[in-house]
């Protein structure tokens, strides 16, 4: 696929926009994209990869319409970063917007990234404690399958289990 | 930069950057002076603690201390983002005496951690970025989320945070026409190309950077290894392309190559757009034993030297475009004919 805009290199940046269900696509290469890009933020024709991930954003995400927050409404009370601001400009203001706007970041992320979580290195500091969740949540399944087969002298060491790794997280 | 490590016949650099920020301290963006002073405050002195020191020897520059010339000089070199020179509020940079680590303060994130080796080695450049990163994730509180990995300004950093790159010379692929295929199967593979374009779809000096685009998702090391594996396919073509440029149309390239070195040596007024498309040639002579005269060295630095931020230095006035293109044959000509008594690099 060519670049939309100078229709010359191959694009390797593609987005599709949804708004009132019209879907429109851009397909632009990365040299377009920075040229695009110096001139914003905020540029009335700006093109930028901000502009793009916040041609993304601006819509409301499929499923959000049955109840709940409205993603257009949600606000980081840390920076007081609005989900509407964070749709213009592309950018997060602190790092507690993550959790407030967490519930409509995965279509996002799924785009620019074809993945929504992180597999990859851990700070030490938060590296225990993560494995143990993450031990946790095998083991739920793991107990819930066996409750559900009735074998419950098995699930019920692995509840143990579960209360041991519990106690380790909140001693950390 | 010295011209040496693995495949520097036509991997000029690697590069490998992590971004990182603090809990509890807005992102750069949204920070007030004072806010952004004390995470400044807070890095500069792990930048100062021994673990560092035992990296390497490192100096710590506060951007508002330069003129502007002197931070343009720093994004040439390649040793700070355009982005820490232009608005450097709070912004520092903590830079390794051999200029191959540059951690960079109040940038688009609180901390950006960039590793620069000559040639191709992606691998190395990486292990050296984790390791200071292991430095000050130590002493620093990391914004870090069990899901969404280490938290950027940008979603398109989070994740790893980390943006691995190769800059490769591929002037035989761009002669035999086969460079646009080639690109466009690197970018199927989640990876991006940057290339500096002129007029036309040629690019300029025929360097092209090409880095990982997707940073969640998976691990650092498949990101590296899945790079590497991709610009050693990239070396190989190159080769083969060169190898057959010498065998099959020797006479032809030989010629392109001299002439460019002729024009170089005696031209009066040389503006950016030739200049980097004549020291590609040169280049690609010196690589291929075409030009025994010019040492790949001498043409390293004579692709920094001839950036419009550093003649100014070098030539210490302000200079019009006109005068610039003057000054820059100048230098190009003295350099060539072996006075390397420019500058600093
Ligand atoms: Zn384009
Ligand atoms: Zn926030």
């Amino acid at each position: 696929m060519i670049c939309q805009e100078c229709g010359k290199r191959p694009a390797t940046l593609h987005f599709t926009k949804i708004v009132n269900g019209e879907k429109t696509e851009f397909h632009i290469c990365e040299a377009c994209a920075r040229e695009k890009g110096e001139s914003l933020p905020g540029a009335p024709n700006g093109f930028s990869i901000h502009s793009l991930l916040s041609g993304l954003l601006d819509f409301e995400p499929a499923g959000a319409a049955g109840g709940g927050v409205k993603p257009k409404a949600a606000r980081c009370d840390e920076c007081g970063l609005t989900y509407a601001q964070f749709s213009k400009i592309g950018r997060f203001g602190c790092s507690s917007c993550y959790k407030h706007f967490a519930d409509h970041l995965d279509p996002l992320l799924k785009r620019v990234h074809g993945n929504t979580v992180h597999v990859g290195k851990i700070p030490k500091r938060y590296g225990g404690q993560i494995q143990y969740k993450r031990e946790i949540e095998q083991l739920r399944r793991d107990m819930q399958g066996r409750i559900e087969r009735e074998e419950f002298e098995s699930a019920a060491l692995i509840r143990d289990r579960i209360r041991e790794l519990e106690k380790k997280i909140s001693d950390l | 930069m010295k011209h040496d490590g693995p495949d520097s016949d036509i991997v000029i650099s690697s590069r490998v950057r992590l971004a990182r920020n603090l809990r509890r301290h807005p992102f750069p963006m949204l920070a007030t002076s004072s806010q952004s002073e004390e995470v400044m405050k807070q890095l500069i002195e792990i930048g100062k603690s021994d673990q560092l020191a035992q990296v390497g020897k490192f100096e710590t520059i506060v951007l508002s201390d330069l003129n502007e010339l002197e931070r343009r000089v720093l994004v040439e070199k390649h040793l700070i983002s355009p982005n820490l020179a232009n608005d450097s509020r709070g912004g520092a940079v903590i830079l390794s005496d051999n200029e191959s680590v540059s951690i960079m303060i109040n940038e688009e994130d609180h901390l950006r951690i960039q590793c620069l080796y000559p040639g191709f080695q992606v691998q190395e450049a990486w292990g050296l970025a984790g390791r200071i990163d292991n430095i000050f994730e130590e002493k620093a509180e990391y914004a870090f989320d069990e899901k969404f990995g280490y938290l950027t300004t940008c979603p398109t950093n989070v994740g790893t945070g980390i943006r691995a790159s190769v800059m490769m010379h591929l002037p035989a692929l761009v002669l035999t026409q086969q460079i646009n295929r080639i690109l466009s199967a690197i970018t199927q593979v989640g990876l991006a190309v940057r290339g500096q374009y002129g007029e036309g779809s040629e690019a300029l000096g025929n360097l092209f950077q090409i880095s990982n685009q997707i940073t969640l998702g998976q691990s650092e090391t498949e990101i590296i290894d899945n790079l590497y594996g991709v610009a050693k396919q990239i070396i190989e073509h190159e080769r083969a392309a060169r190898s057959r440029l010498l065998t099959e149309s020797r006479l032809k390239v030989e010629d392109r190559i001299k002439r460019s070195y002729g024009i170089l040596k005696y031209a009066a007024i040389m503006d950016s757009k030739e200049a980097s498309q004549r020291l590609s040639d040169v280049r690609l002579g010196v690589d291929l034993g075409l030009l025994q005269e010019v040492t790949p060295t001498v043409m390293n630095e004579l692709m920094v030297m001839t950036q419009p931020g550093f003649l100014q230095q070098t030539f210490k006035e302000k200079m019009n475009p006109e005068t610039r293109d003057v000054r820059r044959a100048e230098l190009i000509r003295k350099q060539l004919r072996g006075q390397t008594e420019f500058g600093g690099a």
